[in-house]
């Protein structure tokens, strides 16, 4: 649908009410895959780490990964979820090429986690409770790459690839209930509650929590009920949608474009649709519906998975500070406003803010300098801030700020010269022979060059107008190389003005 | 000197061990035979003559060296083609799997190797173990020694014709649904299905995981005892492999052979595996054994097992439903044969339909419909989910027949080896045939068949089945050992003694294979 066709937003709420439900999947970090001992990574040649288990061969057979559970207890205690006694595997059966056994290892009624809550708060500090109906544990598909065709879809392409090393990697897939009474907010609880599963996850240390490389991929359910129905309406699943800002835009794009077919005397189809990141758009998937039959039964390769109530409460015990408890406690012991620390929030550095303060910078001044220079130097990069140097490096480099050795501008040349790898923040000020001179002799000596040099400014200062020093300081910061504290350099332009007679 | 290809494998490896003989002789007496009998029989999908005679130049070498080697290191042994070889073709008996050598070893070859064992082939079998006759192979039925116009059982067939044929001392076999125990009843061989978890099924092409079972196929208790200690064990490639640490099962056998080894034990003789359908001449050989037994002073005791009678309704759900999602995975996408849709379009969907068109004989197809339905919304909880509640009561069933008696016994099958085309045109008439074992796979009981003589009727051999509760191999084998020698003694001969002679087919059959 033309985005010119889709209902205003508002006089979409005014006749429906939204209806959603998220399937967020987690990609977890093990070192091995769910199934099997070949290495969780990426980045080696296609079907390189593969075995005959994660490749479907014939005689292949699953061996939980133990940690893996491990990681899906502990993800479902942080989101309040009851951990079962017993859980076990499901076979899913469906074909398809990127399923190697042509059925996907899962769980189906009995999941490791169930019954859980989380509490998001939106920007206008509205609290919603989301219920998490539960997160059960499954292995990943491997990747297509679908050759030939405009596209990149499998229609119109010649033929496609199958790199399996994904195959088998370890998901935990978290299922809310039907949350209703989102109304307006409906795009922003989305962009919320998947945030907030991300920071779960990455507090945990579950997962590597990289949206933008598939380690969090979010399902996103819409249906719309016209006001005054207790009917639900048809729903449909934008999958895949692989960004916050995303979520939320394919949320309100879902709600306008079912609006508008509602309202003109259409129905809407029960299917899954693709979010286009240019466009902003839906597109039709494929038809599904709830008698799609995935021909469920208990794995007879697996033993059931029963944790003990013992480790489960060691773990319970492992868990980190919710990040939102967490959030609220940084900010108020920072004392910075909501827009600064939403700042941080947002840039992801949070961790990194927090460290460099621990390790002895103020807080606005760590603030500072992850969001401005650490942050612009990763743009530039295109790698994210927390990758290009270590907190403790930049609180460094502000103590060497604070204590006068470094000047704003020279502390960014020191922060290069980290970032390149030329040492610490003390070092590459040796080595690049960086520090503020502080010596008054040296700087008074070339402030009586520029004044013998420039007559006429001198006689100006004398004449009260103390502008005219901004030349002469500028002379001397030219002939220090920088390395000069400007302000101090215009008491001493002053000073030298007054005296010599 | 003796003919090397008549010696079990426990005779085999004292001469090896001795320097008697060589591996090299041994194999390749073995390797000459089958060259000469095995157009005939048709025990062998492959033979890996070359590779065996290397590997057990090898073990002589070795052997000199001064190495210690396990006993049945330089005996020859047959694989049956479910297992995963990475030198040789493993099809499972399917077209589908034509001339795929698997990249990696199954668990038990891996070990059957590593003890130093000579592998000689792949081994016939009904197309991915679904079949009780080898008729379902892909590649042509394997004969059965004692009558080529009859059936060798299955799936197992080409295993169980490969020993009784001295084609092989030893074989490996899977055991589903009785797939190991009824061919060695037909063949007059021996047997062994281990308990459930007791043997790695890493590696063994699936059928029914949660029946399937791998173990030995040979000609004497006591080398399938050999041969169950070298592939048995925990296998953490597979998760329903048990943990338990076991006894030697050799030992166990020899414990069976002394004195008396029979008397006050319990055996059970199952109410519900006797009578209708059974050949007269397979009861009047099974009543003779129990008379023996008892005459050797165990004690008989009738039980009843009352949904035993349920027992094929509910495999013939659980096997198909296990098995229509274990055999998804051949789909043409990453090994095996592709086969394009004869017009229209190439898209995956339509060469993976082609391919299974093309690749599944009609038994597998019959099975996956069968279990695809079983499977289905609305229909789980009348069909899969009553299997599983019979599968229960079937084994509450053994745990109160175990608490009365030591082991169980019954015919191995209820009639001897019937003749090709037979139940062909008759599934129900062929899946009947595995009454007698279908209930250990469904509980997970060890057992095992041996030669109880042969039906009078026919001359054909006859096979007792025997039975002990989950993990009391052992139990089997000092029991079977014991019963082995008791029969043989009253014969005063080896049934297999009994084989009628194969003639040579092929000219250029060695002389070398007699020394």
């Amino acid at each position: 649908m033309k985005k010119a066709e889709l209902m205003d937003y508002d006089k979409a709420l005014e006749l429906f009410e939204p209806v959603l439900g998220f399937e967020v999947h987690v990609e977890l970090n093990t070192k091995t895959k769910m199934f099997c001992g070949c290495a969780n990574e990426f980045g080696q040649g296609a079907n390189t780490n593969t075995c005959p288990t994660c490749l479907g061969l014939p005689g292949g057979l699953p061996q939980v990964n133990a940690k893996a559970i491990e990681s899906s207890i502990r993800l479902g205690l942080a989101l309040g979820c009851e951990i079962a006694e017993y859980s076990r595997f499901a076979r899913k059966n469906y074909f398809y090429p990127d399923t190697a056994k042509n059925f996907q290892t899962s769980q189906y009624d009995e999941p490791i986690a169930f019954n859980g809550q989380l509490t998001i708060e939106l920007e206008s500090g509205r609290l919603v409770t989301v219920d998490i109906e539960r997160a059960h544990m499954e292995d990943d598909a491997g990747k297509l790459t679908h050759v030939g065709g405009a596209t990149g879809r499998i229609q119109g392409a010649d033929y496609s690839l199958v790199d399996y090393n994904r195959g088998g990697v370890p998901l935990v897939e978290i299922v809310t209930q039907m949350i209703e009474g989102g109304e307006a907010d409906s795009p922003e609880i989305g962009r919320t509650y998947v945030a907030a599963i991300r920071e779960i996850v990455k507090a945990l240390g579950v997962s590597n929590a990289r949206m933008e490389e598939g380690n969090v991929r979010c399902d996103a359910n819409v249906s719309l009920r016209p006001r005054g129905s207790n009917i639900l309406g048809t729903r449909t699943e934008t999958k895949n949608v692989n960004s916050l800002r995303s979520v939320e835009r394919a949320v309100r794009y879902e709600i306008q474009r079912q609006a508008a077919l509602l309202a003109a005397g259409g129905t809407i189809t029960q299917e899954t649709r693709h979010w286009h990141e240019d466009t902003g758009i839906t597109s039709a998937g494929r038809p599904k519906s709830d008698a799609d039959d995935y021909r469920y039964f208990p794995e007879p390769d697996l033993v059931p998975v029963a944790p003990s109530r013992e480790w489960v409460e060691e773990l319970r015990a492992t868990l980190p500070e919710p990040p939102a408890a967490r959030r609220k406690r940084l900010q108020a012991d920072w004392g910075f406003a909501d827009l600064e620390f939403q700042d941080v929030v947002n840039s992801d550095l949070l961790d990194a803010v927090e460290a460099t303060i621990a390790a002895g910078s103020a807080a606005q001044a760590a603030r500072k300098w992850w969001t401005g220079e650490v942050a612009r130097l990763a743009n530039v990069a295109g790698v994210t801030a927390d990758s290009l140097v270590q907190p403790v490096q930049v609180a460094a480099l502000i103590e060497l700020v604070v204590a006068g050795t470094l000047t704003d501008r020279l502390a960014r040349q020191v922060l290069e010269g980290v970032i390149a790898g030329e040492g610490t923040p003390l070092e590459v000020v040796e080595l690049r022979g960086l520090a503020v001179v502080s010596d008054d002799g040296a700087l008074i000596a070339a402030i009586d060059e520029a004044l013998a040099a420039q007559p006429d400014v001198l006689a100006k200062i004398r004449d009260g107008k103390v502008q005219a020093a901004g030349a002469v300081i500028g002379a001397v910061m030219k002939a220090m190389r920088g390395q000069a504290d400007a302000a101090r350099v215009r008491e001493l332009v002053l000073e030298r003005a007054g005296t010599a007679e | 000197m003796t003919n090397l290809i008549k010696l079990s494998a426990a005779d085999l490896s004292g001469l090896l061990a001795d320097r008697s003989v060589s591996s090299v002789e041994v194999t390749r007496a073995h390797l000459d035979h089958i060259a000469a009998i095995d157009t005939d029989v048709h025990a062998f999908l492959h033979v890996a003559g070359d590779a065996a005679l290397a590997t057990a130049a090898r073990i002589d070498a070795r052997r000199a060296a001064g190495d210690t080697l396990g006993p049945l290191a330089g005996v020859p042994i047959a694989i049956k083609d479910v297992l995963a070889t990475q030198d040789m073709p493993s099809t499972a008996g399917s077209k589908i799997l034509e001339g795929w050598i698997p990249p990696y070893d199954a668990t038990v070859v891996r070990r059957v190797r590593d003890a130093g064992l000579i592998l000689l082939g792949k081994t016939n079998m009904d197309e991915f173990a679904m079949g009780s006759s080898t008729e379902f192979s892909a590649y042509g039925p394997t004969h059965n020694p004692w009558d080529l116009d009859r059936i060798p059982g299955g799936s197992g067939g080409g295993s169980a014709a490969a020993v009784s044929s001295f084609e092989a001392p030893l074989a490996l076999g899977s055991d589903t649904g009785g797939s190991i125990r009824q061919p060695a009843a037909v063949t007059g061989s021996v047997g062994v299905k281990p308990t459930y978890g007791g043997v790695s099924r890493y590696g063994s092409i699936a059928l029914a995981s949660s029946l399937d079972q791998v173990g030995p196929v040979t000609r004497t208790v006591y080398d399938a005892a050999l041969l169950h200690d070298v592939i048995g064990g925990h296998d953490p490639l597979d998760s329903t492999s048990l943990t338990d640490s076991w006894p030697s099962m050799a030992a166990a056998a020899r414990a069976g052979l002394a004195d008396g080894a029979l008397k006050g034990v319990r055996v059970g003789v199952i109410k519900e595996l006797a009578g209708d359908g059974f050949q007269p001449g397979v009861t009047q050989r099974f009543d003779e054994t129990l008379a023996l037994l008892s005459a050797a002073g165990a004690e008989i005791v009738q039980v009843s097992a009352p949904n035993f009678e349920y027992a094929i309704a509910a495999y013939y759900l659980i096997l198909p439903a296990e098995a229509s999602s274990n055999l998804a995975r051949f789909d043409s996408v990453r090994f095996g044969i592709r086969v394009n849709p004869a017009d229209g379009p190439l898209t995956s969907e339509r060469v993976m339909a082609a391919t299974r068109d093309a690749g599944f004989g009609p038994e597998v197809k019959r099975r996956i419909i069968l279990g695809t339905y079983a499977l289905s919304a609305g229909y789980y909880d009348a069909y899969y989910g009553s299997a599983q509640k019979v599968r229960t009561l079937i084994q509450r069933d053994f745990d109160a027949a175990f608490a009365q008696v030591d082991v169980l016994v019954s015919p191995s099958a209820p009639t001897t080896a019937f003749k090709f085309g037979e139940k062909m045109t008759d599934p129900m008439a062929m899946y009947l045939n595995d009454v007698t074992t279908i209930p250990a796979n469904l509980a997970g009981v060890p057992g095992m068949s041996l030669p109880m003589g042969l039906a009078p009727e026919d001359g054909l051999p006859v096979g007792l089945q025997i039975m002990a509760p989950a993990k009391l191999d052992a139990r089997l084998y000092t029991f079977g050992a014991a019963v082995e020698r008791l029969l043989e003694a009253s014969w005063g001969h080896t049934l297999l003694s009994r084989a009628p002679e194969l003639a040579p087919t092929e000219m250029f059959a060695s002389e070398e294979g007699v020394v």
